[in-house]
């Protein structure tokens, strides 16, 4: 029934009791009465006409949605008498609700929601998945796929549709018509990708299987890439690029919303392309992701299964290469998450509790006003009115401060969430991260879930048949109610104890944070600038091209006012682990078969950059100038190389032969002092190739210490890059302190929004606990000044009652603890040089929760011991 | 006051629904008419209750018995609301009044044994 259907029948009844009165005062005026006196007796015939409505009413079918509007009409009155505490209360609701909607829309879009292809239910990710655990624990669980594997995998299996792959890869793009170069982020796909995805050109046609092979030369382009490089125009379709100086073919352009796997990618080209076929055939060069669409009959394990004997067999046929015996799968969105999963779960867990902790602070503010409104509860008991609607009250009044902090959180969340989106470097973006139905829908569910969690209790407490009790004592209660304050307590206590499990949650992140930031790379990095460029190997083709280039460029740099050292390395450390390689010791005895490899991490250098770097020899020589190519080959090891590998003995003079390809037998020379690939992971094996040998790395990066502000130098610096080659990209101009915060941004964003929520949780509880010592006193205050007025200390009963509000603040703090070491495991794997039981974090946590809750106890029993007694007693 | 005196009968639950449906069958009337028609023709022993006549025409109404409309009174130069029997309106009254006619000769065997022998 609509509201304006009850208005006007409402009004309906009105006239025909309105016209049915006159009638009757007709007829008595008919009878011969005075119009006044027939007035009069009309209405005595009638009765109350009010009551006669109300009578009506009644039995109309929407009495009950009427008494929902009354409750409503006078929630919000009652809401409106006390501003305070609605706003408070609101304001609470919207930060939980807020915060929880935004987590969840990130969560959805994240992890829950399927990626925008053809049937994604069906397309799994495909890895080689080695069964070592402690390689597990590096995570080579997941391992990039050998392309030979991958083509074994598709010719050797039928259970699943059809199989594709990708591989990671950049292109130097250089113009025509001297448009400046331009590194883009590429990526290579099968053939087949893009129709076992469901994705079709939005502009031409997506690759052809005659395409994909090494000398294939078609490109596709993103669609931002085409918007931004080629002004949107479709006839670039069919005119051709220049990618590392070689011409490709543009055969199409991507959708707008394809922007799988990230957004990053500006053009793709064939799997094969470029690759030599060599390293196609090779079944440990790891470089390709591999997609799979299961047939609709045959079980992800079946299909599975075949896949993994397949590898196995290859793992066999390779026993001395990283060859993976088994294989393992995951879903998409699983693949994309991968880095966020952990940090997404646990801001979750975190978000929880504080919504948790939301609804108990409502809820103790309801108890309070409960107690403080059990005289009219009473009294509308008395009158007649149910439990149950006088449950209904309550409810509607915290149903109405849940739906006012709903929206506020809703809008609140609209913000947050672009913020997070913005933030959070790591998200996948592919599917975008936004509000949709759903998300209001859980919101929507969210609200009802907590007026009903943060109203019942308090609803149920306070109109049970003991408060009739309250209308028999006609003082105002002398020791307050017990089982209300009681309720408020144990509230309490909860609340303390999730806070303090958030807080040591937030400690122990922020430790590490605060370690990660400290990490000692192995090298200096104050004042220390790098920038990456990359030489395209068509036009560099030969060592002295290259030596050239990189000799007059060290030359020049160093030249420069300003720049101490200058050097040459082919990966900076702690930006990411670069290639690898195996190799062999020819002083040892042979590897047995069925043993891995030894295994290193590959770097060149030139002769300066250890010194500039400030790397300490530890033993042996650095490079020289004469370490090039045409002299005896040399390499220098890293300390956890020698370590490793020759452990007890002197590596100097031994060889290192390197399996992978031709280049034979090189001589150790030095053992220089570790540099950590990445800040958090341990230092792992590295050797160093003079980078004069000549070959083309493809990316150098330039590595600056200079006497000032290193950015201010970078300017000079690129002008000399240029001056020697205009049509050289370069890219990635960083000091070494802003790549280890790069790499640390998404631990300082879940440690920072941890500590946030944390923090919020102690405001909230000593908010609560503070309500709860103040009302404690207004309860006790005729007790109180009996006691002073008996002769009671001052400074006992600030001790008292400080000690009645700590107790619950001292038990919220033993469970909290308690919890927390439990909670622990879950962010186990996060921490980095911090024991998830350090003692420094639990003790800070357990000091800064007694502080807070002695100061917010502090000043309502400051004011209890400072009772007047005369008052006190007179107010009785 | 001199009403005061006269023997009055409260109204047996239910009966109230009937006796509105049995005063329609003669046509169309509004509330007050209702009410006084009960009234006359009971000699004032059922004193109209305003209190429960309009609740019982309204839910007559809900249940679909009677209809109402605002038409201008024959006598009248002004717009009553009509209460106007409607077909299963009709129907319900013969249940009612068969039920009311078990009801009145049950409670009269009890009551009157005797008389029922003879």
């Amino acid at each position: 029934m609509r509201w304006w259907r009850i208005a006007k029948r409402n009004a309906d009844l009105d006239r025909e009791l309105q016209s049915d009165l006159e009638l009757e005062e007709e007829e008595q005026r008919e009878r011969g009465l005075s119009a006044k006196e027939a007035h009069y007796a009309a209405l005595r015939a009638f009765g109350n006409p009010t009551l006669i409505r109300e009578q009506t009413r009644s039995v109309w079918s929407w009495s009950m949605i009427e008494s929902l509007l009354r409750d409503l009409r006078i929630g919000v009155r009652t809401l409106l008498r006390s501003p305070g505490f609605s706003l408070i209360s609101i304001l609470v609701m919207a930060l939980c609700v807020g915060a929880t909607t935004s987590l969840f829309t990130v969560v959805r879009s994240v992890l829950l929601r399927p990626l925008p292809f053809r049937d994604p239910g069906r397309l799994v990710m495909v890895y080689e998945h080695f069964r070592d655990p402690s390689l597990n624990a590096q995570e080579f669980n997941y391992n990039s796929v050998a392309a030979a594997d991958f083509y074994d995998w598709k010719s050797q299996t039928n259970g699943f549709e059809d199989m594709a792959a990708w591989r990671w890869w950049q292109f130097n793009l250089t113009g025509e018509q001297g448009e400046l170069p331009e590194l883009v982020s590429a990526r290579g796909a099968t053939w087949n990708l893009f129709p076992l995805l469901g994705v079709p050109a939005a502009i031409g046609r997506t690759f052809l299987e005659s395409e994909d092979r090494p000398d294939g030369n078609a490109a596709l382009l993103t669609w931002s890439f085409f918007e931004r490089r080629f002004g949107a125009d479709p006839s670039i379709v069919g005119r051709q690029i220049h990618l590392d100086g070689k011409l490709y073919t543009v055969v199409g352009v991507l959708p707008k919303w394809f922007n799988y796997p990230d957004t990053n990618v500006q053009v793709w080209v064939p799997f094969a392309s470029g690759i030599p076929p060599a390293v196609l055939q090779h079944h440990d060069f790891h470089f390709s992701h591999v997609i799979a669409r299961l047939k609709p009959d045959v079980s992800l394990a079946t299909a599975l299964g075949q896949v993994g004997a397949v590898q196995y067999r290859l793992h066999i046929q390779n026993l001395n290469a990283p060859v993976a015996e088994d294989v393992a799968s995951r879903t998409i969105n699983d693949d994309l998450a991968r880095d966020v999963r952990k940090p997404l779960q646990l801001l979750m867990w975190a978000v929880a509790c504080l919504l948790l902790i939301g609804c108990l602070n409502v809820a103790n503010l309801l108890v309070a006003r409960g107690a403080a409104r059990q005289k009219e509860m009473a009294i509308r008991g008395a009158l007649g009115a149910r439990r149950l609607t006088l449950i209904r009250a309550q409810m509607t009044e915290s149903l109405l401060i849940c739906l006012a902090g709903g929206a506020g959180g809703v809008l609140l969340s609209l913000a947050a969430t672009r913020w997070l989106a913005l933030a959070w470097k790591d998200l996948p973006s592919s599917a975008g991260i936004q509000l949709d139905g759903v998300v209001l829908g859980f919101a929507c569910a969210l609200v009802f879930a907590t007026a009903l969690a943060a109203g019942l209790l308090p609803a149920i407490s306070s109109t049970g048949k003991a408060v009739f009790s309250v209308l028999q004592s006609s003082s105002r209660t002398v020791g307050g109610n017990l089982s209300s304050t009681a309720l408020r307590k144990t509230l309490l206590t909860i609340e303390i104890a999730v806070t303090v499990v958030l807080l040591v949650a937030a400690g122990l992140l922020l430790k590490t944070f605060v370690h990660l930031r400290a990490t000692d790379l192995g090298c200096v990095t104050a004042n220390v600038l790098t920038m990456s460029y990359s030489q395209p190997p068509q036009r560099y083709d030969s060592p002295a091209k290259v030596n050239a280039f990189n000799e007059t460029l060290l030359q020049r740099v160093r030249a420069l006012p300003g720049v101490r050292a200058a050097a040459i390395v082919s990966t900076f450390p702690g930006t990411w682990a670069g290639g690898d390689d195996t190799f062999t010791i020819p002083e040892h005895p042979p590897v047995a078969s069925g043993t891995a490899l030894p295994d290193a991490m590959t770097r060149w250098a030139d002769p300066g950059y250890f010194n500039a770097l400030q790397i300490p020899l530890l033993s042996g020589r650095f490079f020289t100038g004469d370490d090039r190519a045409g002299h005896p080959k040399t390499v220098i090891i890293s300390r956890q190389l020698s370590r490793q590998y020759f452990p007890g003995e002197n590596p100097l003079g031994k060889h290192l032969h390197l399996v992978a390809d031709e280049w034979g037998d090189y001589q150790i020379v030095g053992v220089v002092a570790d540099t950590l690939y990445q800040v958090g992971k341990p230092a792992g094996p590295i050797m160093y190739f003079p980078v004069l040998n000549g070959g083309n790395r493809k990316e150098l990066s330039l590595a600056i210490r200079t006497a000032s502000d290193p950015l201010a130098m970078s300017l000079p610096i690129q002008k000399q890059i240029a001056a020697l080659d205009p049509e050289l990209p370069v890219y990635d101009v960083l000091t070494a302190d802003q790549i280890i915060e790069q790499s640390l941004v998404n631990q300082s964003l879940s440690a920072t929004l941890v500590l946030a929520f944390a923090l919020l949780s102690l405001v909230l509880a000593s908010v609560g606990l503070y309500g709860v010592l103040s009302y404690l006193t207004t309860q006790r205050t005729g007790e109180i000044g009996i006691r002073i007025a008996l002769g009671a200390q001052r400074d006992q009963v600030l001790r008292q009652m400080l000690g009645d509000g700590l107790r619950p603040a001292l038990y919220g703090l033993v469970i909290g603890l308690a919890a927390s070491a439990g909670a622990i495991r879950l962010i186990q794997s996060m921490l980095y040089g911090t024991q998830p039981l350090d003692p420094a974090v639990f003790a800070a946590v357990a000091a800064t929760l007694l502080m807070v809750a002695a100061l917010a106890c502090l000043l309502p029993a400051w004011k209890a011991s400072r009772i007047d007694p005369m008052q006190a007693l007179r107010i009785e | 006051m001199a009403k005061e005196q006269q023997p009055r009968a409260n109204l047996l639950q239910g009966t109230l629904d009937m006796l509105i449906l049995r005063t329609l069958l003669y046509g169309p009337a509004h509330g007050h008419q209702i009410g006084k028609h009960i009234q006359r023709t009971t000699n004032d022993f059922l004193q109209m209750q305003h209190g429960s006549l309009y609740p019982a025409l309204h839910r007559l109404e809900e249940r679909g018995w009677v209809e109402a409309k605002w038409e201008t009174a024959p006598d009248r130069n002004r717009e009553f609301k009509y209460y106007r029997l409607t077909e299963t309106g009709r129907k319900q009254l013969v249940v009612e009044e068969s039920q009311w006619k078990q009801m009145a000769e049950a409670v009269a065997r009890v009551m009157w044994p005797a008389v029922e022998e003879s």
